[in-house]
Parts: C-alpha cells; structure tokens; sequence
C-alpha cells in the first residue's frame, strides 16, 4: 500500500534529518511508527499524505506516486482516499459535532452529502458515544470528545488508508480504548490500511506492523558509513 | 457551492456579534447617501408641490422663508405680524382675491390655522363629515388630526395656553368641531382651521363676559360713570362660544389694526399677479410679496449644496469604514490561519477556501444591503412624515 524509496527531508531551519532509505507498509495491515520524541514520526506521516514534500525520494500509495502529484492533486488525493486523525484533532470552532463529521463531504466536489451520509455519520457519532452531542459546537466538548469527532471525521468517507497521529494521546483510559477500538474495528472491517503514531508501548501489541523509525534513520547512517 | 454557502452561513452565524457589527457599519455606509437622497427628493416634492400651488404670498417684511413655510406649512418660525387692513388694500386693488392666514395657536400641539372659507375653497378641501365652521368658535379639523385625535363632528378642542405662566394672558378657547376634511396628502391634514376671527378671540384681540347691565354681574363691576363702566376680574369671561352668549363677544378697537401672519392672493391672471408685486417693490413699504415656489426653490438649493458637501463627506467616511472593514477581515483571516491550514491538510482545495471566504463577506455585504434597503424603504415611506417634523417643525 504505502511504499517509500531513498527519501530525504529536511525543514529549511534547524538541523532535523529524515532519511528513510526503503519502507513498505502493506495494504489493509495495521502499523505503527514509534519513536522518540523528534524522530520524524508526524514528518513521516506528512510526508506520506502529501501534506509535505520531500527534498529526495519517492513515496507511493497504492499506484499513486505521492511526490510526482502537484500540490492541488495532493489535496485532492488525500481528500478521497486518506482519512486523518491530528494529534490536535484540528476541529472547526463554529461547527457542530455533526457538521465537523461531515466536513469532507462539505469540501468535496465530488462527493455527494445525502441524507444517508448524515445518518452515517450520526451513527458513527453513536458508536463513539457522541450521538446525543451532534448538535454542540465543538468547544463545548471535551479533550476525548474532540478527538472522537476527529476521528469519525477520519472515518466518514471509509478511505483506503488512515493515518493516525498520536490519535489516543492524552486520553483517559475509557476514550482511549473506545477510539483504538473503533480505529482499529473500522480499519479491520473495511480491509483498508491504518497507519498510527504512538508512544505508547502498550498499544503495540494490538498491530500487524511496528515501525521504528531510529532502525531506519540508523540503516541509512551505516549505508553512508560503509563505503 | 451550497455547501460553501453552508460553511460561510455556519461561520457568520456562530460569530453572529462580530457579523451584526460588520454588516450594521457597512449598511450605515450604505444607507445614509441613500436614505439622505430620498429624503432630500421627498423634500423637494412635498415643498414644491405646495409652493407652486400658492401663487402669492403677503407679508410683513422680514425672512421670506419664514413667510412660506409658516403660511404653506403651519411650520417654522413665527414671522412678524401684519394688519387685517392689508386684505382690504389686496381686495381694493381688485388684482387678487386676498386670503387671510393667522397661524400663531395650537391645540395640543397642532397648529390652528385662522383664516376664511375662501381658503378651503382654494384648496380644493372637501368635508369628510359635519359641515364648515360658520360661526363664531367653531373650527373644522384636517384628516390627519381627526384621525390622530379620533375628533368627529360635535366634538371640542380647547386652545393652548402661549406661556404657562401669563397670568394676563387670554384663557384658553374651547372651540367646537363641526366638521372632518377628507384626507388631501398635505399639511392641511395637519392642522385645524377656525375663522379668523375665532384665532382673535383666542388671542384676547376679542372676547365675551357677562352683560354689566345685568344684575348678576354687579360684583364684577368697580365704578359706574355714565356710559363708561369699569369691570373687575370677579366679572365672568366665557371661555366658549355658545348660542346663549354669543351675543357678548365683541372686538374692542380697530379690526384692520388686528394681527394675521400673511395673505394668500389668488390673482386674477399672470398680469394681475405681476402688476400686485410691482405694487409692492415701492421703497418705505412695510410689506414683502412672494412666490413661494421661489422662495423654496432657492431653499432647495441651499439643501442640495448641502446635501452635495455631506455626500462627499460620506464618500471619505465610507471608505474608511470599508477599510476598517477589510482590516478586520484580513486579521480574521491571520486568527484562523489555522482552520486554513486544517481545511488544506484534509484537501480543501485552495479555490474552494477561496470560495469560503468571497462567500463569508457577500453573506456580510448582502446582509448590510438589505439592512441599508430596509432602512432605505422606511425612510422612503415615512419620510414626508419625518421632513414635517424635523424641518417644518
């Protein structure tokens, strides 16, 4: 599903590096990319969806060449074919749960808001115990809360790849196994791919794959020192 | 689209205060050279409409301003007297048909407009109920102080006092009303006619009080000589005129000495009328002749230079307003960097964030337009009302 060769990244200030030499994620496996904090794990995520472009290398998901994309073409890639779960849940202030749910059906061109779509999403909203809140403004809800919109928002156009930042962080022990849970029932129910950030070590077990990334950023370092 | 529509209609919802502030400012911007407009083209009909249906207009010299717009519009300031007597010099000239006008009273605030039947006819006034006022004390009420007061034929209305605290002064008058004009759309609608005569009464100019002959009136009476009898104030005044005592009013000294605020003559023709003013260009004549339509049409003129110098003042007030607008629009776009970027890392396209945007400021403009509309359409319905009060009154 996601493949990504002799990539190189760097953000114009400070001194961060992120070189992966050769990474493969496959389709409808649930991975894990650990690390400590600085790592690149967020980098990488971005660098997957498109959100970032690398300096070298080439990353693709499914068919699609990410980096041969132009930026509109990105966006719309992402738009129907990647969910994501922020860290931060980057929800929209002045929307409701329900709105917020629905907002990449709002954005699209291409995809049609029905009154199906929003009973779906209702029912996601139900499955992460936010039925009875669909009509609040998202300031009004909690930290767990929030990040259960984010994640139905994610989920809503059930798209072939998920990728997860640090989607449990946070989160009391209650929320976070409601949206592991949902994350992973959802992934596991449609066959797509899931991606995750974490840094918590007892999450892992509950993955196909788990990726660290200073194996990878080390590989490379040994690569360079061998010749 | 509709959803863009949507998301603009969510965001300025959910900032409904900051929108309302937005839209208000704009529509104000709007509204105001708008709204002036129309109340400046209302002024000009209502004033010239009135003034080129009065062809000459007589009057102690002074304002002629004054003169038209107490004597076409019951309002403004009182103009200097004239003497009764000038209606018998107009009349002896056989040039005009002279139409008494005293307009110094009110009752309850509406203007009484003392004149003859000549007046009425005029103008074309035709009686709604009851009949014309005939006698003396009796008065016919304008449409629109009929309807505001709910006066009908047989009811009264009494005189304000000029200062409360004349003690000397004449009582109030209560005058009967013995008949409602139909509605005509000008301010004669507005005020209440009485004869002439009935305004001098009013003013003390005439009065009636019990016979001295009488018995009755014997403790009002201080010293007898001869023909000559001296009255003291326990000698009853009546404060009305009824058949039983409409005997006992009387006018002391000469009528053709007595006030009026102006003469409306009616000339026979164009060479009539311009023969009546040469009569009153003579050097040492205490009078003014006027055309109204003149008078307001230079008045109208002062108003439009007026209105040109606001306009443009307005034009630097807008543009401040709508830069103080697109300020605020470019700091809420730096406050919500964020929800762009969000909206971009889900894939919004750039257009349809762009779309947003233009979307959000149409639903404040198009909110301001129809605010400065509606403001626009109240001013345009009640702005003769409005230019009464506010420049006639």
């Amino acid at each position: 599903m996601i493949r990504i060769r002799d990539l190189e990244f760097a953000y114009p200030e400070g001194d961060f590096r992120l070189r992966i030499a050769e990474l493969s994620v496959g389709a409808g496996s649930r991975t894990a990319f650990v690390g400590p904090s600085g790592s690149g794990k967020t980098t990488l995520l971005n660098l997957i969806s498109g959100v970032a472009l690398p300096q070298r290398g080439r990353v693709w998901i499914g068919a699609t060449e990410m980096t041969a994309l132009s930026e509109a073409a990105r966006r719309d890639f992402r738009l129907h074919h990647i969910g994501m779960v922020f860290q931060e849940f980057e929800l929209i202030e002045y929307l409701t749960v329900l709105d917020n749910v629905l907002l990449p059906y709002r954005l699209s061109s291409r995809l049609v808001l029905t009154p199906q779509v929003s009973r779906k999403a209702a029912r996601l909203a139900a499955r992460v115990a936010l039925g009875g809140k669909l009509g609040r403004y998202v300031g009004c809800l909690s930290h767990g809360e929030r990040q259960r919109v984010g994640l139905c928002r994610a989920l809503l156009t059930e798209p072939e790849l998920v990728l997860a930042d640090e989607p449990t962080a946070g989160l009391d022990a209650a929320s976070k196994a409601l949206v592991l849970e949902v994350l992973l029932d959802d992934v596991r129910r449609r066959g797509a791919t899931l991606v995750t950030v974490t840094h918590e070590a007892e999450l892992l077990s509950r993955f196909d794959q788990v990726i660290d990334l200073r194996d990878y950023q080390a590989a490379v370092a040994r690569q360079e020192v061998a010749p | 689209m509709r959803s863009v529509v949507y998301l603009a209609w969510r965001y300025l919802a959910y900032h409904r205060s900051k929108t309302a502030v937005l839209a208000l400012s704009i529509a104000l911007i709007l509204y105001v050279p708008a709204g002036l407009r129309v109340l400046v083209e209302q002024s000009r009909r209502e004033l010239t409409a009135r003034a080129a249906a009065t062809p000459l207009l007589i009057g102690a010299k002074g304002s002629p301003l004054e003169l038209v717009l107490k004597a076409l519009y019951a309002g403004g300031e009182t103009p200097p007297p004239m003497r009764y007597g000038e209606v018998a010099r107009v009349a002896a000239s056989g040039l005009a048909l002279p139409i008494p006008l005293y307009i110094r009273f009110h009752t309850q605030g509406d203007p009484i407009v003392g004149t003859t039947l000549d007046y009425l006819a005029f103008r074309g006034l035709r009686l709604a109920a009851g009949r014309r006022m005939a006698r003396l004390g009796e008065c016919v009420a304008g449409a629109g102080v009929a309807r505001r007061r709910g006066l009908k034929p047989g009811d009264s209305v009494g005189s304000s006092a000029e200062t409360l605290f004349d003690v000397a002064g004449a009582y109030p008058l209560k005058m009967h009303v013995v008949g409602i004009l139909a509605p005509t759309g000008t301010p004669d609608d507005q005020v209440i006619f009485a004869d002439v005569k009935t305004t001098w009464v009013i003013e003390g100019l005439a009065h009636g009080h019990q016979d001295l002959s009488r018995p009755e009136a014997a403790p009002g009476v201080l010293r007898r000589e001869g023909a000559h009898v001296t009255a003291g104030a326990a000698l009853v005044e009546y404060n009305e005129v009824t058949p039983q005592n409409i005997g006992s009013f009387h006018f002391h000294g000469d009528v053709s000495s007595y006030p009026i605020t102006a003469i409306l003559a009616v000339p026979r023709d164009e060479k009539a009328a311009t023969l009546l003013m040469g009569r009153y260009q003579a050097s040492g004549e205490m009078h003014q002749i006027v055309r109204p339509l003149a008078v307001i049409e230079k008045l109208l003129g002062t108003v439009l230079t007026v209105q040109n110098f606001v306009v443009a003042t307005l034009a630097v007030v807008a543009a401040a307003t709508l830069a103080t607008a697109a300020l605020v629009f470019l700091l809420s776009l730096r406050l919500r960097r964020r929800e762009m970027e969000t909206l971009l890392r889900i894939g919004a396209s750039r257009r349809r964030i762009a779309a947003l945007m233009a979307s959000e400021i149409a639903g404040v403009v198009g909110l301001a337009a129809v605010l400065a509309g509606l403001l626009t359409w109240v001013t345009a319905t009640s702005g003769a009302g409005l230019i009464r009060r506010l420049i006639l009154h």
